[in-house]
This record gives C-alpha cells, structure tokens and sequence, in this order.
C-alpha cells in the first residue's frame, strides 16, 4: 500500500502570547506553582508510600549526622571563641553562654542545619530525581499507573520537612555543646551553670520560631530539590545542572525565608 | 528463529489512530498519522531517528498529549481519560522502554515487584514470588533474581524491563526500540523474545525500530514514518518495494553499510 500521494499536513504556525522567552517565564511559574500545590492535594490521600517515607527520613536524617556533628560541633568553638574578645572588653564574658544561646537558637542552628542539608540532601536529590528523568524511570512509573509524584515527591518532601526540624534540634543542642567546651575551657564554667544561663537567654517564641523556620526550610529544600529534578533534561548535563541548581536555588530561598521569619517574629517579639 | 503469530483477528482493532498530529515548539514530528492494531498482531513502526517514533507511542500511552487528531486505545480515546481511567487503561499496556528504565535503586526482583505491590494488593508474597518467577524464566533470566541493574548487561536490561512489563499481563505490548545498542547476537534473542511474549502471554504490539533486521523478524506488518506520515504500509517485502528514494536508501544503509 503506497501513501506517498497523500498530504495531510496541516502547517501549523506557533504564535507566542508575549514573546518566546517571556512565555517560557510564566510558563515556568505557572510550573512552580503547579507542582507544589500538587504537593498540598496529594499529600492527605492515599495510597500513602510509608516504607519510602522512612527510607528517605533515614536517607535525610541519620545519614547526614556525621557531617552536622562536626560542624555544629566546630560551629559552636569557633563562635565561641570569636565572641569572646567583644564581650571581654566590656568585663562580659559572664554572658557567652546567652550571647551563644540566642545566636545558636535563633538563627544560627536552623540556618546551618539548613545549609548543609542543602548542600548535601537537596543536591541529591534533584540529582537522583533528575538522572531517573532522563533515564525514563519515571516515565516508566507513571505507564505502570504508578504515581510518581506521590512516590517520588511527596517521600521525599515530607522527609526533608520532618528531619531538618530534628536536625535542627541536634544542631542546636551539639553547636551549644561546642560552646560550652570552649567556655569551660576558658571560664570554668560548669556544665549545669552553662545550661542554666543558656535556657534562661531564651524565651518560648524562640524555640518555636527555630521550629517553624526549619519546617520552612526543609519544605523548601525538599521542593526544590524535587523540581529541579523533575524537570531536568538534556541527558547527564541536565542532572548536573539540576543537581547544582537545587543548591543554589535551595540556598537563595533559604536566606530570603530566614529574613522574612525574623522580620515576622520580631514584629511578634514587639507585640 | 522464532516467527510471530500468525493468529490474528482483523475483526477486533485494539488501537485506533486518527490524524495524529505533533509538534514540539515550530517542529512537527507527527503530520496526520492514521493506524490500526489488530488483536494479536504485532506492528513494526520503522522510521529514521527523530521522525517521531517513540513521540508516536508515549501518546498511545498517554505520556504525550497530541496536538490533533485521536488515539483509541482499547475504546478508550487516551486524551479524554481521567488520571484514574488513564491509570486503569496503562496497566494493559505493557511500555519497553529504549533504555530499559530499569529502577537503578532497587534489585532485579524488587523492580518487578514494584507495579505488583501496588496494583495487586491482596496478592500474598508468595503468589508476587511465584509470578516472578514465571516472568523471569518466560524472558530466561531466573538467575539474576537478587542483581542490581547496574550489574547486569545491555541485553539482561532489555529482558529484564519487557518482564517487568509483563508482571500484569497487558494485552497491548508497546516496545520503543527493543534492539537499540545491542550486538546482532542479543538482538535476535530480543527478537525471538517478542515473538514468544507475542505467543505465550497473547498480546497486540507496537514494535518501534530503526533495525530492519528486527522488523523482519518481528512483524506480522510494517509501517513506515517519514515525513511525519505513514508513506508505506505491508509486508516487510511490499514496504520495500517502491521506487521511492527515501525508502531504498533506509534499506540500502541497513543491508549493505
């Protein structure tokens, strides 16, 4: 059978609404937006994936726990110290242990916790996420009508929003450790008399904004992370690129977050 | 060298294809496609790379939307579905990808249990270790049970991601270019493949192909994409023959280069 006199192309001209890249743009918004409030009406219902769930809750959590030690643990020496010379001046340096217990509770705990995961977790995940892209496993679940975005997305996004507030805790609790070392290393401190004066530097709203920002901040790196992967392209440049980009794009929205909750609690703080 | 089933019913069409279209930005791969699959029958698309084979299939599946014209999948047009009705139509469709798409995270056994588990609930462990087994000694790979996808060859990939497709017995079978990258021994293993699981688990499929050799051996009938439109249709012999250039020189180049 011979088709080749039949012509049925129907040319068709693609018209541009603004122009290419301005489409593109809020195409891409359009995208964002798609794909976390597709997080928010996927999440309550099942089928609910609880085995992945505690595997990337393990995959987050324990193992980044070597890496947070270390620098929560240096972390905590290092501010110590450098704070030291300030406060000596004035004939202060009774109060390090609340200089560092409001410096590590309320934003340094949370944002190092968040760095790191960002750097570690997040580009981890868009990389994995994206090489199963161009790999076509996902294409390759969603043609086994499995959900990949309930498998994929909403596993890991959960367990990045649920480990990074513990590791924050871990953080904070270890940075402080760090702190106390120093000091009684310098000041004799002991530990009772640290912790005493490290909780009472610190008030209710303080744990609970810490909290909050790192519910934010593991949403964040966990949607992003996501995204990126999800839609990366363009073979193993596109999982590099997703990889790096969900740092990045991680880091940026962190700093930007971290600004916006301090302007909120100290709004609150004045209330 | 096994044959395809000849035991096909022209009465039952299993996908109907109207005037497909398909364009990605300026670029139009798809110009009006028309196709019928009959139940049992095993089609070749063969085609250049980049004419739109593969875009032609994920449409069937509804990985693509098409920008024209309708695909009837089982009495099901695939655009009009639910995500819940388009999930209920995928699990007759068995889809074996290029590159196997096999879960790089997860063993052998554990990537064929995955659609099980979640598509067959009240299923016992060891009816999902039963059926395993059957489809992994069906593409005869019984062996590589507990292996990673990485520990295993370019051809064990391909058999292991047809059986992966099998595990829920699909009655429409999509292959997107089951011979790509491997040497002409492995190739007529995946070939002879095909056409047992065209036999034995009695599907209708769609076998997307640059390989003539493969399509030879494959196909009950053969299309031709080029231009974006099926140019010839047949037997693997009535395809080739024409006069036309575009045709003899995609022979020339696989018979003779």
């Amino acid at each position: 059978m011979d088709y080749s006199n039949r012509d049925k192309t129907k040319t068709r001209r693609r018209k541009y609404f603004i122009t290419k890249r301005l489409d593109r743009l809020f195409l891409e918004l359009y995208q964002i937006y798609a794909f976390v409030s597709r997080f928010f009406r996927e999440v309550f219902f099942p089928p609910y994936e609880g085995r992945e769930i505690i595997k990337q809750c393990y995959e987050v959590g324990v193992k980044s726990l070597p890496l947070i030690t270390i620098t929560a643990f240096i972390i905590g020496i290092v501010f110590t110290n450098q704070s030291r010379p300030s406060l000596s001046e004035f004939g202060a340096t009774s109060w390090l242990p609340a200089l560092i217990s409001v410096a590590i509770v309320r934003a340094m705990g949370p944002l190092v916790t968040a760095i790191i995961a960002s750097g570690k977790v997040g580009s981890s995940i868009g990389a994995e996420l994206g090489s199963m892209r161009v790999t076509e496993q996902i294409d390759a679940m969603e043609v086994s009508a499995t959900n990949p975005y309930k498998f994929l997305v909403v596993s890991r996004v959960l367990a990045t929003t649920l480990m990074i507030p513990a590791l924050t805790m871990y953080t904070t609790f270890v940075a402080l450790l760090g702190g106390y070392v120093n000091v009684h290393q310098n000041e004799l401190t002991t530990l009772t008399t640290f912790f005493t004066q490290v909780f009472d530097a610190i008030t209710f709203l303080d744990i609970i904004a810490s909290s909050v920002k790192s519910v934010l901040f593991g949403f964040t790196i966990g949607m992003v992370g996501c995204y990126k992967g999800y839609h990366s392209s363009k073979g193993t440049e596109g999982v590099g690129k997703a990889a790096n980009s969900s740092v990045v794009t991680a880091m940026f929205l962190i700093f930007i977050e971290e600004l916006l909750t301090m302007q909120i609690i100290n709004a609150i703080r004045v209330m | 060298m096994k044959k395809p089933s000849s035991k096909i019913d022209f009465t039952q069409k299993v996908i109907t294809i109207q005037g497909l279209t398909k364009a990605f930005d300026e670029y139009e791969v798809l110009k009006g496609v028309d196709l019928d699959l009959y139940k049992g029958e095993n089609l070749v698309v063969l085609g250049r790379s980049g004419t739109g084979k593969s875009v032609l299939i994920k449409i069937i599946s509804g990985l693509l939307r098409q920008d024209g014209g309708y695909a009837n999948v089982l009495g099901q047009e695939v655009d009009k579905l639910t995500p819940k009705q388009l999930d209920e139509l995928r699990l007759k469709i068995g889809f074996s990808f290029q590159n196997s798409a096999l879960y790089d995270s997860m063993t052998v056994k554990e990537n064929l249990e995955f659609p099980l588990i979640r598509h067959s609930k009240d299923m016992t462990a060891r009816d999902r270790s039963r059926i395993i087994d059957v489809v992994l000694e069906a593409v005869g790979l019984a062996q590589t049970i507990n292996q990673m996808p990485s520990e295993l060859s370019g051809g064990q990939r391909k058999r292991i991601g047809i059986a992966r497709t099998l595990i829920l017995r699909p009655e429409i079978m999509l292959y997107d270019e089951p011979t790509a990258g491997l040497d002409p021994i492995t190739s007529q293993d995946i070939n002879n493949l095909i056409n047992e699981v065209q036999r034995r688990f009695n599907t209708s499929s769609i076998i997307i192909t640059h390989d003539l050799t493969c399509a030879k051996a494959v196909g009950n009938r053969i299309v031709m994409l080029l231009d974006g439109q099926f140019q010839r249709q047949g037997s693997f012999e009535e395809v080739f023959d024409t006069e036309d250039e575009r045709v003899k020189a995609f022979y020339n180049y696989n018979f003779t280069e």
